[in-house]
């Protein structure tokens, strides 16, 4: 990749217990951005200051007690008709169960919101083919609703929860009030999938844990590790969430803290969840580019298996005859697998091509396997191709376009967990390994093309998007914008109107900044005086971007060409304190500063 | 009979030919005028001048396009970087010009038309100011950029190491890491093509007119002659 030339895909990774998102550019694996998502970012001024941001912030606080960090997982681009369209990335945080959303106008975290029945996640984020929902799935069953049960009472109170947060488009936000939950029995409901074009209306999670292992190895019971490996089979979880949405707007939801939830005996008899057998405590559930086909892999056991959306319609249809202690009608396995496939030691998650191959990453072996898909897509199907051998101890994997309904092959980027000896060593903490490997050949011929290691956290799941599908805003389209309401705020600092107002204690401070200068560069107080600082960026050249540095007080800005941002404080500290530009911005960037004094 | 059908043709012809040097005479002078004057009239939608300015940093250029009544393109930005030499704002140039420059590109206009039907010397007389217009145009720029150059602020934060300087009406020339281009606008080249224009149109003007005006003198000669 020569220099100055442009990638013709965008990578949006999670940044792992990072609590960021990382923009990455393929083919060339260069880090673009660190997206400030659940952790303040200080080069973003996210979070160290701006209310902006601070406001971002606090939508995820856990019963206001604030979160400074997250665990992101799953990134997913909204979509329409199945297709990524560019305009929106959603991101989960699995330790606190929460999810937020970001605007790709300008790359930057507009809402978080905290799930208030569940304490963490792990099925999501991920859109319905037109991102309807934003779908948030369970992980470890807890008691719905924030509740104390002791463990115990597991099966009577401990309960997964599905998320189905409903997305208002136009105003790029969440809109709880419309969102819903489904209350499922406490299976550990791990990653989950949209049906797409045939199977538009359904959602697919396997879980892991039907056994109701409670763990207590202290006490002599058998840990998690095995107690959740008991039992032949889990349950992939099938899921009519067109059916949920009609139950909800008729009245059938029940609301727990302020979201409508729809409890498990209503969703079981009702037709919205049913199960069918996977082998036991597998992992992902990946649904086919035409949404005809659902995959799960294996972990522990060496197949993918492959359900048949038809096949399960015409069991449903039939009328299943089993359930669970639950309640939920189970399907019979053989009336709705389509194909198993050996493909070797731990397979994970599946992505797809352009060429009716599939990719599944293999944890064991560490190794990406390529097998075909049977059906429509190619005639000497459900077979493996060729393994590839990654470096090392492969989690997710990311095709370029790979789970959308027109996958785009060429590109396919493996997410090692583990790099060992792939990176001159720098302690014991080692970087992960992103590995970019070739698919554009058939058959076996994979190869890879680069390491990228990655020295910030554990990154998960990522989703590789055409660039041009991206429209980002080269500076913000007017001076004054308020980034967070994606408009001109009428009370921004505008050039000719700099201006400190004092009234009684309060002293409102309106300021420019520009290429090389801030205005007013004198901003005197008095110590117990409550200050609001409203800055705007009146540059318009692209990249001329000023930073805003206040010692003694924790803030750091970053505003953009356009961009306007407030911070507000109370000073406290008497003495003389120096602001200045953080982002190098012209020749006489040093001489970008002034004084903030604070009279004792 | 021969004679008679024969004569009749010839006049018929005579006056065939008359009629399209007619045309040819009188009408080419009027819509060359009023070519011109249409010309100056769309020139005022083009810009007249424009300048790139090329640095590093700035890999698509810099560019400020000037009409007869505003400067578009990145001005603020230009703006922006002048005041590190201690340059005006572009605003303040030429404000007075801009004021009534489209009503007296109107009037230059009408006074071409006027030349239509104004049949003597007189007609040049209107048109000498549409036929001067760009030259004086490209004179006031030159006057600005002068200007501009040469009223530095000498407090601004680069006073010591930029000298006053002009900045090139036509062609290339540099100030810090800048490289600039000035050239000619679609508009000001229509407003040459109109001088042009009508010089051609005064040409065939005075060649269909003057006999007639000199006829006219000649007979009033004559009469007073005979009166005499």
């Amino acid at each position: 990749m020569p220099t100055g030339k442009l990638d013709d895909y965008i990578m949006f990774s999670s940044g792992g217990q990072g609590g960021q998102v990382l923009v990455i550019g393929l083919p060339s694996m260069r880090l673009l951005k660190v997206i400030g998502v659940f952790t303040p970012e200080p080069w973003q001024g996210y979070g160290y200051g701006s209310l902006e941001t601070q406001a971002v912030l606090e939508g995820g606080f856990a019963k206001g007690k604030p979160i400074y960090w997250g665990d992101t997982h799953h990134p997913a681009l909204s979509e329409t008709n199945g297709e990524y369209d560019g305009q929106f990335l959603f991101i989960n945080d699995k330790a606190n169960a929460r999810l937020a959303v970001i605007d790709l106008r300008d790359f930057e975290t507009k809402q978080i919101v905290k799930n208030p029945n569940a304490i963490n996640d792990h099925g999501g984020g991920f859109v319905t083919p037109n991102t309807e929902y934003v779908i948030e799935g369970p992980q470890y069953a807890t008691p719905i609703g924030w509740e104390y049960a002791p463990v115990d009472q597991y099966k009577e109170k401990y309960r997964g929860v599905i998320t189905f947060w409903a997305f208002d488009r136009e105003k790029g936000r969440v809109d709880v009030a419309r969102s819903f939950q489904i209350e499922l029995p406490p299976y550990w409901q791990d990653l989950c999938d949209a049906g797409k074009k045939v199977s538009e209306g359904w959602i697919f999670c396997n879980s892991i844990n039907t056994e109701l292992a409670t763990g207590g190895i202290e006490l002599g019971l058998p840990p998690f590790e095995a107690g959740t490996a008991q039992r032949d089979m889990d349950y992939l979880h099938i899921i009519n969430w067109k059916k949920a949405e009609e139950l909800v707007k008729a009245g059938k939801a029940e609301t727990i803290n302020g979201i409508q939830v729809l409890r498990l005996e209503t969703v079981a008899q009702e037709g919205v969840l049913f199960f069918a057998p996977e082998p036991k405590s597998p992992h992902g559930a990946d649904v086919a580019p035409g949404g005809d086909y659902i995959v799960v892999g294996g972990k522990l056991d060496p197949h993918v298996t492959v359900y048949s959306f038809q096949k399960i319609q015409d069991a449903i249809a039939k009328g299943p005859t089993e359930k669970d202690e639950y309640g939920v009608p189970i399907l019979n396995f053989d009336d709705v697998k389509e194909a198993q496939v050996e493909l070797g030691l731990g397979p994970l998650h599946t992505q797809f091509d352009d060429q009716g191959y599939a990719y599944t990453s293999l944890f064991l072996d560490s190794a990406v396997a390529r097998w075909s898909l049977g059906g429509p897509y190619r005639q000497d199907g459900w077979k493996l191709e060729g393994k590839l051998p990654v470096h090392y101890n492969i989690g997710h994997l990311a095709a370029a376009e790979g789970d959308t309904v027109s996958p785009d092959g060429k590109y396919l980027v493996a997410l090692n967990k583990w790099s060992i000896d792939r990176f001159a060593l720098v302690g014991p903490l080692h970087p992960q390994n992103l590995q970019l490997i070739d698919i554009s050949q058939p058959g076996d011929k994979m190869q890879i093309l680069y390491d990228m290691p990655i020295g910030i956290a554990e990154p998960h799941y990522a989703q590789i998007i055409k660039a041009d599908k991206l429209q980002p805003w080269e500076v913000y389209p007017e001076v004054g914008w308020d980034p967070l309401k994606q408009a001109v705020d009428p009370n921004a600092p505008q050039a000719g109107q700099e201006r400190i107002e004092r009234r009684g204690n309060t002293v409102e401070i309106w300021m420019t900044a520009v290429r090389s200068h801030y205005k007013p560069e004198r901003v005197e107080v008095k110590k117990g005086d409550h200050v609001i600082w409203h800055i705007t960026n009146v540059d318009r050249a692209r990249d001329a971007t000023h930073g805003f540095a206040l010692p003694g007080y924790n803030i750091s800005l970053t505003i953009e060409p356009g961009e306007t941002t407030t911070i507000e404080f109370d000073a406290d500290q008497a003495g003389v304190f120096t602001y200045y530009c953080t982002e190098f911005c012209s020749a006489l960037h040093l001489e970008m500063m002034g004084y903030f004094t604070v009279q004792p | 009979m021969a004679t008679v059908f024969e004569s009749e043709e010839v006049t018929v012809k005579v006056g065939e030919e008359e009629i399209r040097t007619t045309l040819t005479t009188f009408l080419l002078p009027s819509l060359l005028l009023m070519l011109g004057a249409m010309l100056i009239v769309v020139s005022i939608f083009l810009p007249y001048w424009q300048m790139t300015l090329k640095a590093p940093q700035y890999p698509k250029g810099l560019h400020v396009e000037v009409y007869v009544n505003k400067m578009t393109g990145d001005v603020r930005e230009v703006d922006g970087l002048n005041h590190y030499i201690g340059m005006p704002k572009l605003e303040e140039a030429a404000q007075l010009e801009r004021s009534f420059s489209v009503i007296a590109l109107v009037v230059l206009a009408l006074l071409l038309t006027a030349g239509v039907f104004i049949h003597n010397q007189w007609a040049g007389v209107l048109a000498l100011p549409a036929i001067l217009y760009p030259a004086i145009f490209l004179a006031d720029m030159a006057y600005w950029l002068y200007t501009f150059g040469h009223n530095l602020d000498p407090k601004a934060p680069l006073s010591s190491s930029i000298k006053p300087f002009t900045p090139p009406v036509l062609g290339e020339g540099v100030i810090g890491q800048f490289r600039t281009v000035a050239s000619l606008g679609p508009g000001l080249i229509l407003a040459m093509v109109a001088s042009f224009v009508i010089l051609i149109g005064l040409w065939f003007h005075r060649r269909a007119y003057k006999p007639i005006v000199d006829a006219r003198k000649r007979q009033a000669r004559r009469m007073e002659a005979r009166r005499g």
